[in-house]
């Protein structure tokens, strides 16, 4: 009996699946969907080793969504939402963007939360002329291939990874007035190379000097000889671009040296785990770089917290919360500027996207689809992190 | 006074690569194995102290002797499944069971408890630094070398100057001949891997403290450290242990501080193939002729 609903079950769905492809696909050709709807595709990892990313990407989706919904949708547009979860795989990404895009015929989509997974959908959307938006993946590939060529119908949200070197290096000239600094950076890591490339890069341009340069291996444990090299070359400040593992060792076994420059990393230090390596005290006067901090007064960002908390039982809401809110808010813009839901119309406008404010900051697309905007600078004070400032590039 | 402190920084590094080659110098000389999984008794003992200090609220000195009589149990515990039947075993055959034993051992704890790293608490010793002619030492850092150079004063009494000890000589200079003066032959290589995997949890907690950060495969490197450490001072040879794993350990913060740091790791290599080539029985070893 239950075998037989299930038959019964499973027939009518891919009946109404048909159905639906046929009338999507009447709509596709009569125009580029219906003009009172937006659809809108979110493939995100709901389950799944990164899940947590995915689901406060998904809270700030939804949150946004709503929003624009409840105050008449963008020029009359609702948005309507369809998603998929990638399970947290590259496969069940592509899979996902197929059914996006062929069966529902969505106009964008938004996701994945890590870059790799949004790297496997990348083909699609471009071959389907789908805009594809990654709220989440900083690598540079996310829409740049490998051979440097820009994948036209994918955008993203977040700042690339080296381009927080960028920030750290302004964060040192212009908030702390620094002009000598060392990089001690992770050897083994593509993501800690980029960052002290791009950190050396504008610290020198600014007249800066590099004074120390020096590189530890992933997984090594014992610092110490390498950082009193540091210290007898007497830099003020030190760039630890790295992971939380090594970072916490290294900020303790520094301040035991008698370092006490300011350090400062990126978003790979960002783990409660880096507190109880590094210990409270050794931290303090260290910064890290985020997408975003709740304790910003800025006022667009303190709205933003208070809607949050209201709809989450005061819940803060956290980077990822903000950046799948904004990815929403990112595509509407464009949307409204193009007048239409015409992908190929809205992809044009998306890369025009100049001082858009939103809450993670002010974007600027440039023409590698990499958001130029601003980065928040947090400050560790007795092992919780406090926003010091923000940095414009 | 840069290169004072790089000094002590590799007497501290050092004292714990020596206390882990004692273990592997004492087996060797009593049973001529190698005993691979060494580096991960060395593991078992960080963990031991740290789930004493953390979760018993233990001081510094009970939890380092609890840890010390833990992995003395658990030294002797593997000696008894895994080497003893393997005794008159080729020799190939006893290596390859120690590194079953030490994945078995790392994979073991990675079940029970997870891969994620663990970090001990900071405040087990007093941490103050002081300044000596421009170098800052650190007290956990003396008390460290004050504990290593403590155990191994004992270790030295133990095996000179008690009945056990004299038995280990007797046994490590030639197994039959001790059994027929009537020497518990099993008994006393129980007791070699009891003191040797105590000196190593002994060095587990020693690390902990140091650098704070432990993990199921952090006995690894310094297990293979420890090991180089045994050979260049004459593996089998208790003093040549300690002064290896001295030596060893300034080496590499000299290499750091010449801004070598990514070579630190090739070097204790390179040291391990010129002594194999060059010395290889060690710095304190005497080339014995093979008695036809």
């Amino acid at each position: 009996m239950k075998k037989k609903l299930a038959s019964v079950f499973m027939a009518s769905t891919i009946f109404a699946g048909v159905l639906a492809g046929c009338a999507g696909g009447a709509k596709e050709s009569s125009g580029g969907g219906n003009s009172d709807t937006i659809k809108l595709g979110i493939n995100l990892e709901l389950s799944g080793n990164v899940a947590s990313y995915g689901e406060s990407m998904s809270k700030g989706i939804e949150m946004a969504v709503d929003e624009i919904n409840k105050n008449g949708g963008v020029d009359g547009k609702k948005f309507d939402v369809v998603k998929v979860d990638n399970k947290s795989e590259a496969a069940e990404a592509t899979n996902g963007i197929i059914k996006l895009t062929s069966q529902d015929k969505v106009t964008a989509v938004i996701g994945a939360a890590t870059s790799g997974n949004t790297v496997a959908q990348a083909q699609i959307a471009n071959d389907t002329k789908t805009v594809l938006i990654a709220p989440g993946g900083t690598s540079p590939t996310v829409t740049v291939d490998e051979k440097g060529k820009v994948r036209p119908f994918v955008f993203r949200t977040s700042f690339i990874d080296p381009f927080q070197g960028t920030v750290a290096a302004n964060f040192a000239l212009d908030t702390l007035k620094i002009k000598d600094a060392a990089i001690f950076a992770d050897n083994s890591s593509d993501y800690a190379k980029g960052l002290s490339d791009a950190f050396k890069e504008t610290f020198e341009a600014a007249g800066g000097k590099i004074a120390a340069e020096e590189a530890y291996v992933a997984k090594d444990t014992d610092f110490r000889a390498t950082l009193t090299r540091i210290k007898a070359k007497n830099p003020s400040f030190i760039f630890i671009p790295g992971y939380y593992e090594e970072v916490g060792l290294i900020v303790k076994q520094a301040r035991e040296l008698g370092i006490d420059v300011p350090l400062v990393g990126a978003d790979g230090w960002d783990s409660p785990k880096l507190v109880d390596l590094a210990g409270a005290e050794a931290l303090n006067n260290t910064y890290l770089i985020n997408h975003y901090s709740s304790e910003d007064p800025d006022e667009k960002v303190q709205n933003f917290v208070s809607a949050f908390k209201e709809k989450n039982n005061g819940e803060a809401p956290n980077a990822f919360n903000a950046l799948g809110y904004d990815t929403v808010y990112f595509l509407a813009d464009a949307v409204k500027r193009a007048g239409s839901t015409d992908s190929s119309k809205i992809q044009a406008e998306l890369a025009k996207t100049k001082d858009l404010s939103l809450v993670t900051g002010v974007v600027t697309i440039d023409e590698n689809h990499h958001p130029i905007k601003t980065a928040t600078i947090l400050e560790y004070v007795d092992g919780k992190q406090v926003f010091n400032t923000k940095v414009n590039p | 006074m840069e290169w004072l402190q790089q000094l002590i920084n590799g007497i501290s590094l050092g004292s714990i690569y020596a206390l882990i080659a004692l273990g592997y110098t004492m087996v060797y000389g009593i049973i001529k194995l190698i005993n691979f999984a060494h580096g991960d008794v060395f593991m078992v003992g960080a963990f031991v102290g740290f789930y004493a200090i953390k979760g018993w609220g233990l001081g510094f000195f009970p939890a380092l002797l609890f840890s010390m009589a833990f992995c003395a149990v658990f030294g002797v515990l593997i000696e008894r499944i895994a080497y003893k039947r393997l005794r008159n075993a080729t020799r190939i055959a006893a290596l390859i069971t120690a590194i079953g034993m030490s994945l078995l051992i790392e994979y073991g704890v990675i079940y029970a408890r997870g891969a994620q790293p663990e970090a001990y608490p900071d405040n087990v010793l007093p941490s103050t630094s002081f300044n000596l002619f421009g170098a800052q030492i650190s007290s956990q850092s003396l008390f460290i070398l004050s504990v290593s150079v403590g155990l191994m004063i004992i270790l030295q009494f133990i095996v000179h100057r008690t009945k056990i000890g004299k038995a280990m000589r007797a046994v490590s200079h030639d197994m039959d001949a001790a059994r027929l003066m009537g020497i518990n032959v099993d008994r006393t290589i129980s007791y070699t891997f009891a003191i040797g995997s105590a000196l190593a949890g002994a060095a587990g907690v020693i690390f902990g403290v140091y650098y704070t950060k432990i993990e199921p495969l952090m006995g690894i490197i310094p297990g293979l450290k420890a090991f180089v450490a045994a050979v260049l001072g004459g593996i089998g040879i208790i003093p040549g242990a300690m002064v290896g794993g001295l030596i060893l350990g300034v080496v590499e913060s000299v290499v750091s501080a010449m801004g070598f740091s990514l070579w630190r790791d090739a070097a204790a290599f390179i040291i391990l193939i010129l002594i194999l080539i060059f010395r290889p029985s060690g710095i304190f070893g005497k080339n014995t002729r093979e008695k036809v």
